[in-house]
């Protein structure tokens, strides 16, 4: 489903962001993505958008490669991988169904259909009863239900999620948590950008992978860091087994990068 | 229809901003307007000064008929001449009383009228230029009857001279009110779509494809540049109407300029906001 190879990520004056960092996400995967600041997360993610492009390498997401996708294609990918963020992106001075309603009319659904698959998909996100309140109404968990809404409204394969809690309290974000547990059940593959390591441990069955400096450091599916133990500061995974949706690796060491083949 | 639907939503949403960009592109435009009435009312003076170019061809008082009505059909003949009009000793001694009623004692006293006749030759538009006056009166050279040939050269020099100039200076000052006003109402709509740039990178995160961001917001484009040449069209006629009416009196231009001005405003919002949507397609 998702598939990076040896993929460099250069940014002039600022150095490489990602340094041949190779994964694989397999379909109906979940999977934390986790690091420090600057660590590569969100460039990860926007390569896999293809919001940007390689400097060197291939990121293969649902059939579509980097290497041939032309800019005034990508709509393409985009209706098949959706992406949430940590400030929501949603249209200030428009209702919450208005804002889901606008993923589906601009991408030309039926105008029969566009209010009520709206109103389902914010039922779905339970709120119903919100679903004619402005956005800025509403409470930060709510906007992020709101935005996770908007972002299924295409019935996406790939879900994308940079620090999706990062604004939110506990509570909130083990409602959006649980979400994304549902609709990661019902097949959509999930990648979450978090440096929220109470989260990750409180789901130790999803499957963790953590960069540095650009590079993959450690992979739950194989329970050790490419250096044999997993990386200082960010210790969860001794206590995190391996995902029931993660097969078990046929791990490659490459390059100083981990190489995981899912499904 | 969703292109139109969305054009109007978004000015309908957003009306300050809407007005204000078109109130820019109408000052903008208004500044050309003004350019264009003083344009036209200059060509215009400049148009009748030249109506009077003409060369006049004094006759000898032994002609006869049949030569002078063979020199009438060569210049007719001439492509720069509009018309011919034979002037008779009598009718030229008229009007230099009528003209000149100061000496109209020693018009009495004269024995013999020692006015000659003339040819008025009126030349056509296009030609009431130096070269081509000369080109006329050379040509009447070959008449032995002819007595002189007047066409005032130094007058017809000027007129000319001061016609280049105003050609020259109208085509620099109107290129530069043009690329000024061309500046300006990029200006305005480029503040007007970055005001929107959220929503342009929100469509494009769905899936949204170019054409269908691009086209409600060319639409958009077009309607504010035209609603601003309108704006423009109706300050320059009040500018142009209080003019004539308190200092001195000025023509309204031709039809097809107001048009062109309206419609160069809508063509210009269009392109301007296919320019500013570039940048923000490229991105997210």
């Amino acid at each position: 489903m998702i598939e990076l190879t040896h993929v460099t990520k250069e940014y002039a004056g600022r150095g490489k962001a990602l340094n041949r960092l190779s994964l694989r996400l397999g379909k109906g995967e979940f999977a934390f993505l986790t690091g420090h600041s600057g660590s590569g997360k969100s460039t990860t993610l926007r390569l896999i958008h293809m919001a940007e492009t390689p400097s060197a390498g291939e990121v293969v997401v649902c059939g579509f490669s980097s290497g041939s996708l032309a800019p005034h294609e990508v709509w393409k990918l985009r209706r098949r991988v959706s992406h949430v963020f940590q400030d929501f992106r949603l249209l200030p001075g428009r209702t919450a169904l208005e804002n889901v309603a606008f993923a589906l009319e601009v991408t030309g659904a039926p105008g029969s259909e566009v209010e009520p698959r709206s109103t389902r998909l914010l039922a779905q996100v339970g709120l119903a009863a919100k679903s004619s309140l402005p956005v800025q109404e509403l409470s930060g968990g709510e906007r992020q239900r709101v935005a996770i809404a908007r972002a299924m409204a295409n019935e996406p394969l790939v879900l994308l999620a940079d620090e999706p809690t990062g604004n939110l309290d506990e509570r909130s974000s083990r409602g959006i948590m649980e979400l994304f547990r549902d609709l990661n059940a019902q097949g959509v593959t999930i990648l979450m950008a978090t440096h929220d390591l109470e989260l990750v441990r409180a789901y130790p069955d999803i499957r963790l992978l953590e960069l540095s400096e650009g590079q993959l450091v450690f992979d739950s599916g194989l329970a050790t860091s490419s250096h044999g133990q997993p990386s200082a500061g960010t210790d969860p995974a001794p206590t995190i087994p391996h995902s029931p949706s993660t097969p078990e690796p046929k791990a490659v060491q490459e390059s100083g990068a981990v190489q995981v083949e899912g499904s | 229809m969703r292109t139109i639907r969305e054009a109007l939503a978004a000015i309908r949403r957003a009306p300050v901003l809407t007005g204000l960009s078109a109130a820019m592109v109408a000052l903008a435009l208004f500044v050309v307007g003004l350019f264009a009435v003083a344009t036209y009312n200059l060509h215009q003076a400049l148009a009748q000064v030249e109506e009077r170019v003409e060369v006049v061809i004094y006759i000898h008082d032994d002609v006869r008929e049949a030569e002078l009505r063979l020199l009438e059909e060569d210049m007719l003949g001439l492509p720069e001449v509009q018309g011919v009009r034979h002037v008779s000793k009598e009718e030229a001694l008229n009007r230099a009383r009528t003209d000149l009623p100061e000496f109209e004692e020693l018009f009495l006293s004269m024995e013999a009228n020692p006015l000659p006749a003339s040819l008025e030759v009126e030349l056509a538009p296009g030609f009431r230029n130096p070269l081509s006056v000369e080109r006329v009166a050379d040509r009447t050279t070959i008449y032995p009857f002819v007595e002189e040939v007047r066409f005032g050269r130094d007058w017809i020099d000027r007129l000319y001279l001061l016609r280049r100039i105003g050609g020259i200076a109208t085509g620099i000052l109107g290129t530069a009110f043009a690329v000024v006003a061309g500046l300006i109402i990029a200006t305005a709509v480029r503040i007007a779509i970055f005001a929107r740039k959220d929503e342009i990178q929100i469509m494009r995160l769905v899936g949204a494809t170019n054409g269908f961001i691009r086209r409600p917001f060319l639409l958009e484009g077009a309607v504010t540049g035209t609603l601003g040449g309108l704006l423009a069209l109706g300050l320059t006629f009040l500018a142009t109407a209080a003019v004539s009416r308190t200092i001195f009196p000025l023509e309204w231009i031709p039809g097809e300029w107001a048009l062109g001005g309206v419609a160069g405003g809508g063509l210009f919002g269009l392109v301007a906001s296919a320019f500013a949507l570039r940048k923000y397609l490229r991105e997210v």
